[in-house]
């Protein structure tokens, strides 16, 4: 049979390994290389044993492989004081992530709506300055927030020592000096604050998106400022929310500079104990410890994206929320 | 009895003065339609009666009662918007049901409505549904069922149509007619499109830059318009327009491109005084070939383009120096390029004075 000159019809045949293909899985594989290598390199380094890293293959599979390692980073290792690894971080960050987290976003999702749906005189300008708070730089503010936090304990101090008698009746401890700085709840404000700027302005962008006359029409049925934004916002905005905590959650899980400046030992984050193991001055340095202690820092940011990476892609692009 | 009683309201954004010291009183039970061309503030006097903008000035009172200052909920209305503006998250009965639970209505009585509502608009078998499994048609009767199952006094529509496709439109048009009948509300009706407006309204106010310009019947409105943005507006095609002159003398007269029509049997709605004018005749009260025997102006005319639409025949044709439109029956033999003899009665052209732009 003779191949006849084939006449166009149907779908255009595609060209499997065009030269544009060919560009493309090579660019997309070398940058895979690029990201993935120094993984590879951590995850084999933390499965082998002192000796073995001595002895320098740095790519080679380990050949004997051992957990001890991520053993004692997770409950051994010496950070400063004490000996009882990174589990004490573990809890101590996820102490300050969930508050952190629900406080943030429940604040900027409320300003947000309010600025969205409901202006009221100055609320542009108001929306303003809240971003322009985005662009100055946060070490500026360090300091001053610092001390914002010492006298607000001194403040609140009175007030909440005028409760002792009750709770001394009730057999409770009473409130001494109220220390908000250096304290948990100081760096869950922190954060908040922090938060504050960006969150709004993504939360205000995403209800500006959605139709204005579905707010009117659920005035018109009588519900009021935290009706609408319970039973009508809230539903319809899932894939935002979404994208908050994963910003929120990878923001302060990451952050070392704050977990420094306002908290005090007991309470250090994961991240400034890992600091704290990595940086030690004192006996040999053990490089399996090291990158069992980074990869376990790292996890819960890693497992949060790769849980709901879709849902994430699919908020950013939001906006086009159809009825 | 007077339901909605809009008292000089004034509506500003910012430095823009969108509606200025608009008076309307709408009867119980009376289909009115808000007729206006896009952006002439419409919507903007929807949402000050349901109480969705804070006026500037003046005072509305619904049933009786002034409800400057009421929420929006408190007023007795219920409203219709273009958009639908379902509740995506919710089904059917939980979009209807979702003001009466705001009203903290028993359970029953709430059921009861839904079930009421949802029979009048036949949407019975979609209750369990998701607004999106919805076609448009069915969204706008369920956004319809919102306003039906609270019981108000007054419905305002925001131009439910106008997302539809025409086919759609047009039952759904006779539907909200036949509904209107049944109920007996009040009924505020905001559109552009003149048919909708025709044939849904007892009374039309056409607005212009935020003040009506005519509150009248469909009939009056198509008879007798005001002035000279009324006359355009409505028809369509829009009314044949000359400028001229009138010239008053034993008998007064139009005097246009050499032409002078006798205004004999013209209902002048004032007395005659000469000076430029216009003169409007509608495309379908132009007459053609033999009807135009004895009529008060006659005159040979050339066709440009022909459109036949079924029912009826467009012609586009001009005479000395001047385009027309003239509207001829469903299966004419004419064609583009031949030459024919048109004529229309003094008694069916409007008079403007040129102006004024009111009515003569
Ligand atoms: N929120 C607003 N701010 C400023 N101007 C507005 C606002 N809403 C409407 N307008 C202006 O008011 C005028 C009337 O608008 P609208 O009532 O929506 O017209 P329509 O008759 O088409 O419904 C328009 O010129 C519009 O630009
Ligand atoms: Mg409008």
């Amino acid at each position: 049979m003779v191949d006849l000159p084939m006449e166009p019809s149907g779908p255009k045949p595609r060209v499997r390994l065009s030269r544009a293909n060919i560009m493309l899985y090579g660019i997309l594989l070398l940058v895979s290389l690029y990201y993935l290598l120094p993984l590879y390199v951590m995850v084999v380094t933390s499965l082998k044993g002192m000796p073995e890293i001595r002895m320098g293959h740095l790519f080679s599979p380990p050949m004997e492989v051992t957990f001890e390692p991520w053993v004692k980073a997770w409950s051994e290792a010496c950070t400063g004081i004490n000996c009882d690894g990174l589990s004490r971080g573990f809890w101590n960050s996820v102490r300050i992530l969930i508050p952190s987290v629900l406080v943030s976003i429940g604040v900027a999702s409320v300003s947000g709506y309010a600025l969205t749906n409901w202006r009221f005189k100055g609320s542009e300008t108001f929306f303003t300055i809240l971003i322009f708070g985005a662009f100055i730089p946060y070490q500026v503010m360090i300091y001053p927030i610092v001390i914002l936090l010492r006298e607000a304990g001194d403040l609140v101090t009175p007030i909440a020592q005028s409760a002792n008698p009750a709770l001394e009746l009730l057999g409770l401890e009473p409130f001494g000096k109220v220390r908000i700085m250096g304290s948990l709840s100081g760096l869950v404000f922190v954060h908040t604050i922090f938060g504050m700027p960006i969150l709004t302005l993504l939360f205000r962008n995403y209800f500006a998106s959605l139709p204005d006359e579905l707010f009117k029409a659920a005035r018109v049925d009588g519900a009021g400022f935290w009706g609408i934004y319970f039973r009508i916002m809230v539903p319809m905005s899932l894939p935002i929310f979404v994208v908050a905590i994963i910003l929120q959650v990878t923001g302060i899980w990451n952050d070392f500079l704050f977990g420094v400046i306002y908290t005090k030992p007991e309470i250090y984050p994961m991240t400034v104990q890992l600091n704290n193991i990595v940086n030690s001055v004192q006996g040999v340095k053990e490089y399996n410890v090291n990158m069992a202690a980074t990869l376990l820092t790292g996890l819960v940011p890693l497992i949060i994206y790769f849980a709901s990476g879709k849902l994430f892609v699919r908020g950013i692009a939001a906006g086009a929320v159809k009825g | 009895m007077t339901s909605v009683s809009i008292r000089n309201l004034d509506l500003n954004f910012g430095a823009i003065n969108v509606l200025k010291n608009l008076n309307l009183e709408i009867e119980q039970g009376e289909f009115l339609v808000l007729l206006g061309a896009s952006g002439c503030g419409k919507s903007t006097l929807l949402n000050c009666i349901a109480g969705l903008l804070d006026i500037s000035a003046g005072q509305i009172h619904i049933s009786g009662r002034n409800v400057t200052w009421a929420e929006p909920s408190e007023r007795g209305i219920g409203m219709v918007f273009q958009s639908y503006a379902l509740y995506p998250q919710m089904t059917v009965e939980g979009n209807l049901s979702f003001g009466l639970k705001n009203q903290k209505m028993a359970r029953a009585e709430i059921q009861e409505r839904v079930a009421r509502a949802a029979k009048i608009l036949q949407i019975e078998p979609l209750l369990k549904r998701k607004p999106a499994a919805l076609s448009g048609g069915q969204r706008q009767r369920v956004a319809i069922g919102r306003a039906l199952v609270r019981d108000v006094d007054v419905f305002l529509f925001d131009e439910p149509l106008s997302n539809l496709d025409a086919k759609l439109r047009t039952d759904l048009r006779v539907e909200l007619k036949r509904l209107h009948q049944q109920l007996g509300n009040t009924m505020i009706y905001v559109t552009h499109d003149q048919v909708e407006a025709m044939t849904l309204a007892d009374r039309i106010a056409i607005m212009k830059d935020g003040i009506v310009q005519q509150l009248d019947s469909p009939e009056e409105i198509y008879l007798k318009p005001c002035n000279k943005y009324v006359a355009d507006f409505i028809g369509s095609p829009a009314m044949n327009l000359f400028k001229g002159e009138i010239v008053t003398g034993d008998t007064p007269g139009f005097v246009a491109n050499g032409i002078n029509t006798g205004l004999a049997g013209y209902g002048f709605e004032r007395p005659v005084t000469g000076g430029a004018a216009w003169m409007g005749i509608r495309p379908e009260h132009i007459l053609l070939g033999q009807a135009c025997e004895g009529a008060t102006v006659q005159t040979e005319a050339l066709v440009d383009i022909v459109e036949p639409m079924g029912s009826d025949t467009l012609l586009w044709v001009h005479s000395a120096g001047q385009q027309m439109r003239v509207r001829t029956e469903g299966q004419s033999k004419i064609k583009s390029g031949d030459r024919i003899k048109l004529g229309f009665n003094a008694a069916q052209a409007h008079l403007f004075d040129a102006t004024s732009e009111m009515r003569l």
